[in-house]
């Protein structure tokens, strides 16, 4: 029971804190409103389907440093395929990449299972190796992508029975993060394979004497994993629409945000709400702090500290409620 | 007519790399029987358990069941071919409440409930996090759901183990209930009163091999320990009890005075003194609050209320190095939490060497080596100095524990369950050291849930109930009925029946 | 009692190999590092010359130090993820202020955010329990963005790395790498520590168990600020003599080698769940995984495959490593 409030409280806070720094904005830049939104959206958009992927993968008691290289090499895949092909040509690219990022992210379940190596050193590996792909299919950002596709994330959602000034607070970009997430984690969630995902991170031993077939569990956990890694891919083609293999800063952001959004590094507890909410909660603060005109570099210096106080904070509190 | 066995192993190998954890194991199980797989640490128990239950896959041998030979290679195949078991760690997942935990094993809710509130667990909350389940609770679910899927044989490690007197009077009822019914117990236990209580008959395994298997009757007990040892071994029990009876009258000094001490939510208010040169032991059903006393003196956790005073002056400990400066020395009954598993035995009985600040320099390597070598030798410690501390057998584990306070020449040892899951030489072994430390004007407070061991190694015993220390009984008639009923609160002449030793008439000869 | 089983006489021979490499971990590294440094001569004959043996020790050595701050936390199951900013920061504040001071007190003012860095790690760790990865994780981006400020203060002053330091990063003297002067007593300080100090004792025995080290009377939160303070500090010397090999400062000087140092660690066989390891295995692994770089180079590979072979490289060593120590 005082889990639960616990949780709910620390997601609470999250969206307590996210309105906090909405109404600085507004109070900074009062034109600040839906359209800016939109914007935060879409740039917030990678980031949230990265968190995804590491929060999945921490759940099940692991961690995943490949998931910026994922999104790399799913994003110049799918954008050197749909370079110069037609539309309908992208309608088959999207599910290939879903698919290709959900293999990925399997085999990393498996060379983690198999070579008993710990998932650290492994996803290190992974990641040197998907970099490499990145760079063989394409040595430097090009390639392309279907305008169908760039304008899922542009604009909002013209919900019909709706005013203008009321639809221009949905942004599109929101809509296909919580319908992609939605589709795949809510049923997970419920599922005895959820439920199996959520054991081996709290307890794997139990887990397995649970009869919890643990190894095909871990495989595909990372296997979700990977696939949310490729959802962030493709939102990169989307968003720039080309394709870059070096790896953006999506790895250092996915573990903070997982760690800001309540979800404990050794698994077993949390959800996908809380580190969805704190990568909004990031993005924000960053563009308040470009609002304030505050020197960008120091963007980096507040993002360092904001994770450090939050990290310390949180680990205060479990100290004190602790047993010695 | 021969009634054929419901389960039979035969031939059962494990190995380890070069250790070969069983050799060739075998056992016989007869529909309706409860029986008793016995056996000293490092014989293979644990092993042939797993091995029965698909946590691990043998090396060599065949399991039957109901004449067929069976394949059990996973958890959830040995589940199927009607084997299950309960470990001695609680099997629930620590971070899902109770019903997910059933979802995830596919246990039927219903008869769960049934079996719960059967083994004396009244209002349970299915939606509680088992992680907030007590221990002796969890332990108690893990059985429920085990019945809950009607197995065919159960495996039980130590069941009884971590549980208050009458959790454990109702599972032993419930296990003998499962025998009436045709179902059949495999039952794992050091204690022999529960054996002889319950089982039909009992395999014994010695080194990876079974040496006999014998039908339980009265004065069977002799026969076993010989099997598990290998070896005639003598009748201490008289001649201890004599150096007890003799160092009963404790003439040293107070060494520890506990005054109205209160810890956390169990220890409500205790007090009593330990004295230089005497074994004083403690009782208690489990959760009275022996653990809270001994974690405050030990340093571990700060007393809510009550004051400690050692030789005399008031202490307050916020750190285990506060009282291990005053000289009080914690050893806990689990080894994993005392011993660095992976570093030599040599590293660990050292290690308070290299707590303190100034003691992060370089080591004096001829020094250290001498004092290390002397504990390994005064506890007869069973190896090198050089060896893993994890390739040792329990018994040695133990007293490398030990080892490290004899080592750093502590005056007050806090022996919290010492003895648990111990092979009976060892312990042996170390309730003689722990009277010779008495005899060398140390002090000892020995906690232990085998009340038979009070009158082998102790000079009092300290009762604690409901977080108070209910009676302070002289060894003499500190025998295992008087102790439990104390235990329970009961005033020392009472002749109420309590739990399942008050069947017992006389008191049994017992090594 | 006895113990258990003891392994009888006619073991069969891969088992004694195999117990044999893991009661003497650096044989098979040390093998492994021959077959590399034979696999590179017959890619291309001759290359294994004075000059390339001294070249790959210069740049194995900064690897090999920021491996040995790995190697000390991972004992105590922690990572240093802030190493590559630490290094950083010294390089780039040792060549600004090398411009305005001597070369003493720039090499001071270096070391200055390392110990600040080293002091919030070891707080955070010890004091408030949180999690190594995400300490330094965090310690480190805050780092970054100081640098980046600092860098826009100095951007007028030019830079000038101390002559001291490019004759100790670059320079060879009769064929050995002026390097070695400061890694061998380095190295030589990592190894006694690790062996012979209480210290030591203590980082193995707190990555094995905690908290059997709080019953002994171990203060878990001193020897943690002290570990990683002793971390930063050896990164930030690194950095030093890193910016004394590269010569030209730049804001993510060190940040490549990270992962790469976590990844010599762990092929010289420390355990990242801490208790394990030893820095002599943990310089062998920084000498492989440097011939690896020599070697993909020459076989002339796409950028792209060069990194495909050494994170598979990586993962097949530890891999076989593993199979070899942890025999179960």
């Amino acid at each position: 029971m005082m889990r639960h409030l616990r949780q709910q409280g620390w997601i609470a806070g999250l969206v307590v804190l996210f309105v906090l720094l909405f109404i600085s904005a507004k109070l900074i830049q009062p034109s600040y409103g839906a359209g800016d939104f939109g914007s935060l959206a879409r740039a917030a958009l990678p980031f949230a389907f990265a968190v995804a992927a590491q929060t999945v993968v921490v759940i099940a008691g692991g961690i995943d440093l490949s998931v910026a290289a994922m999104m790399a090499v799913t994003s110049v895949t799918a954008a050197a395929l749909m370079a110069g092909a037609s539309p309908e040509f992208a309608l088959l690219v999207v599910p290939f990449v879903l698919l290709m990022g959900f293999s990925l992210g399997a085999l990393n379940g498996i060379l983690i299972v198999v070579t008993r190596v710990p998932d650290i050193v492994v996803t290190l590996a992974t990641l040197f190796m998907l970099q490499g792909a990145a760079l063989l299919i394409l040595p430097a950002p090009g390639g392309g992508s279907a305008e169908w596709l760039r304008s899922l994330i542009v604009g909002t959602v013209p919900l019909p029975a709706l005013p203008d000034n009321v639809t221009a607070w949905f942004p599109k970009a929101l809509l296909l993060l919580v319908v992609l997430l939605g589709i795949v984690w809510i049923p997970l969630k419920r599922s005895r394979l959820g439920l199996s995902i959520y054991a081996i991170g709290s307890n794997e031993l139990a887990a397995f004497r649970s009869g919890v077939p643990v190894a095909r569990t871990k495989i595909l956990a990372y296997a979700f994993g990977g696939l949310f890694g490729a959802m962030g891919g493709l939102a990169l083609t989307m968003s720039t629409g080309i394709g870059a293999p070096i790896p953006g800063p999506y790895l250092m952001a996915s573990v903070a945000a997982v760690v800001l959004g309540g979800v404990v590094l050794g698994g077993g507890k949390g959800g996908l709400l809380g580190p969805i909410i704190a990568v909004f909660v990031l993005r924000l603060a960053r563009t308040v702090l470009t609002l304030l005109a505050i020197d960008p570099n120091v963007t980096a210096i507040v993002e360092g500290t904001i994770l450090v106080a939050v990290v310390m904070f949180g680990a205060f509190i479990a100290l004190r409620s602790r047993p010695a | 007519m021969t009634i054929s066995p419901l389960l039979e192993a035969n031939g059962v190998a494990k190995n380890y790399g070069a250790v070969a954890a069983l050799k060739n194991a075998s056992l016989s199980l007869l529909p309706g029987e409860v029986h008793a797989l016995m056996g000293a640490n490092g014989a293979g128990k644990s092993t042939l358990v797993k091995i029965l239950t698909g946590a691990i896959s043998a090396n060599a041998g065949k399991i039957l069941v109901r004449g067929q030979e069976r394949d059990i290679r996973s958890p959830a195949k040995a589940r199927l071919a009607g084997l299950v078991p309960v470990y001695q760690e609680p099997s629930l997942i620590p971070d899902l409440d109770v019903l997910s935990n059933l979802r995830l094993t596919r246990t039927p809710v219903e008869p769960f409930r049934n079996w719960v509130r059967e083994l004396g667990v009244p209002d349970l909350d299915l939606r509680e996090t088992a992680r907030d389940v007590p221990l002796a609770i969890q332990r108690v679910l893990d059985l429920a759901r085990a019945l809950a899927v009607e197995p065919d044989v159960l495996l039980l490690d130590e069941m009884t183990a971590a549980l208050p007197a009458n959790l454990a009077e109702r599972v032993l009822d419930v296990v003998k209930g499962q025998s009436r019914t045709g179902r059949s117990v495999i039952f794992i236990s050091h204690r022999f009163v529960e054996i002889a209580a319950l089982c039909d008959r009992a395999t014994v395994l010695r080194d990876g091999e079974t040496v006999g298997v014998v039908d339980i009757e009265a004065g069977v007990e002799e026969r076993i320990v010989e099997l598990m040892l290998g070896a005639r071994i003598e009748k201490q029990r008289v001649a201890l009890k004599k150096a007890a009876e003799e160092a009963a009258a404790p003439t040293g000094s107070t060494r520890i005075a506990v005054r109205n001490l209160k810890v956390g939510t169990k220890l409500q208010d205790v007090s009593f003194d330990l004295r230089d040169g005497e074994v004083a032991g403690v009782v208690a059903l489990e959760g009275q609050g022996q653990d809270e006393l001994f974690a405050a003196l030990a340093g571990s956790i700060a007393p809510d209320a009550g004051t400690i005073e050692v030789d005399g002056q008031g202490v307050r400990f916020h750190h285990p190095a506060d009282a291990i400066a005053a000289g009080l020395a914690y050893v806990p009954g689990d080894r994993t939490e005392a011993l660095a598993m992976q570093q030599s035995v040599r590293e660990n009985i050292a290690l308070p060497f290299s707590a303190a600040f100034r003691n992060w320099g370089p080591i004096a390597r001829r020094r250290e080596n001498a004092t290390v070598q002397s504990a390994i030798e005064r506890l007869q410690i069973d190896t090198r100095a050089q060896r893993e501390v994890q390739r040792l057998s329990g018994g040695n584990q133990q007293k490398v524990t030990i080892a490290r306070w004899i080592a750093a020449d502590a005056r007050t040892l806090l022996c919290f369950d010492p003895t648990r899951g111990i092979d009976v030489g060892t312990k042996q072994e170390i309730y003689k050291l722990l009277r010779q430390l008495a005899s060398q004007g140390k002090s000892v407070l020995f906690y232990t849930s085998e009340l038979e061991e009070i009158q082998l190694a102790c000079d009092r015993a300290i009762v604690i109930f409901g977080g108070r220390v209910v009676d302070i009984l002289p060894v003499e008639i500190a025998d295992e009925p008087a102790l439990t009923r104390a235990a329970y609160g009961l005033p020392r002449d009472s002749k109420a029946e309590v739990g399942i030793l008050a069947d017992i008439q006389a008191p049994e000869a017992r090594p | 009692m006895t113990t258990s089983t003891i392994a009888s006489q006619q073991a069969p021979l891969g088992r004694r190999v195999k117990r044999f490499m893991s009661d003497y971990p650096l044989v098979p590294l040390l093998a492994l590092l021959i077959v590399l440094v034979v696999a590179l001569n017959i890619i291309q004959p001759g290359i294994l010359n004075q000059r390339w043996v001294a070249n790959t020790v210069k740049f194995a050595i900064p690897l090999a130090l920021l491996a040995g701050c790995q190697t000390m936390t991972m004992l105590t199951g922690g990572i240093d993820l802030s190493v590559g900013t630490a290094a950083t920061m010294a390089a780039f504040i040792v060549a600004t202020q090398g411009a305005i001071h001597d070369p003493a007190t720039a090499m001071a003012l270096a070391l200055v955010p390392a110990l600040f860095i080293g002091f919030a790690n070891g707080i955070g760790v010890g004091v408030f329990r949180v999690h190594p990865l995400i300490m330094t994780l965090g310690t480190s981006l805050i780092g970054i963005g100081c640098l980046q400020v600092y860098q826009r203060t100095v951007i007028a002053s030019g830079a000038k790395v101390p002559d001291f330091l490019i004759w100790l990063g670059t320079g060879v003297t009769g064929g050995f790498p002026n390097a070695l002067l400061l890694f061998v007593p380095v190295a030589a300080l990592l190894i006694f520590i690790q062996r012979r100090t209480g210290f030591g004792r203590l980082l193995y025995a707190i990555g094995d168990n905690e908290r059997a080290t709080r019953l002994s009377g171990v203060k878990y939160w001193q020897v943690i600020l002290a570990l990683y303070m002793f971390s930063s500090l050896l990164a930030g010397v690194m950095g030093l003599l890193y910016i004394g090999l590269i010569k030209a400062p730049s804001l993510s000087l060190a940040e490549p080698l990270v992962l790469t140092s976590v990844a010599a660690a762990v092929i010289g066989g420390t355990s990242i769940f801490g208790g394990r390891g030893s820095y002599t295995g943990t310089i062998v692994g920084a000498l492989i995984l440097q011939v690896m770089i020599t070697l993909l180079t020459v076989l002339q590979m796409p950028e792209g495959a060069r990194r495909i072979l050494f994170g598979a490289i990586i993962l097949t060593v530890t891999a076989a490593y593993l199979r070899i120590i942890e025999d179960r």
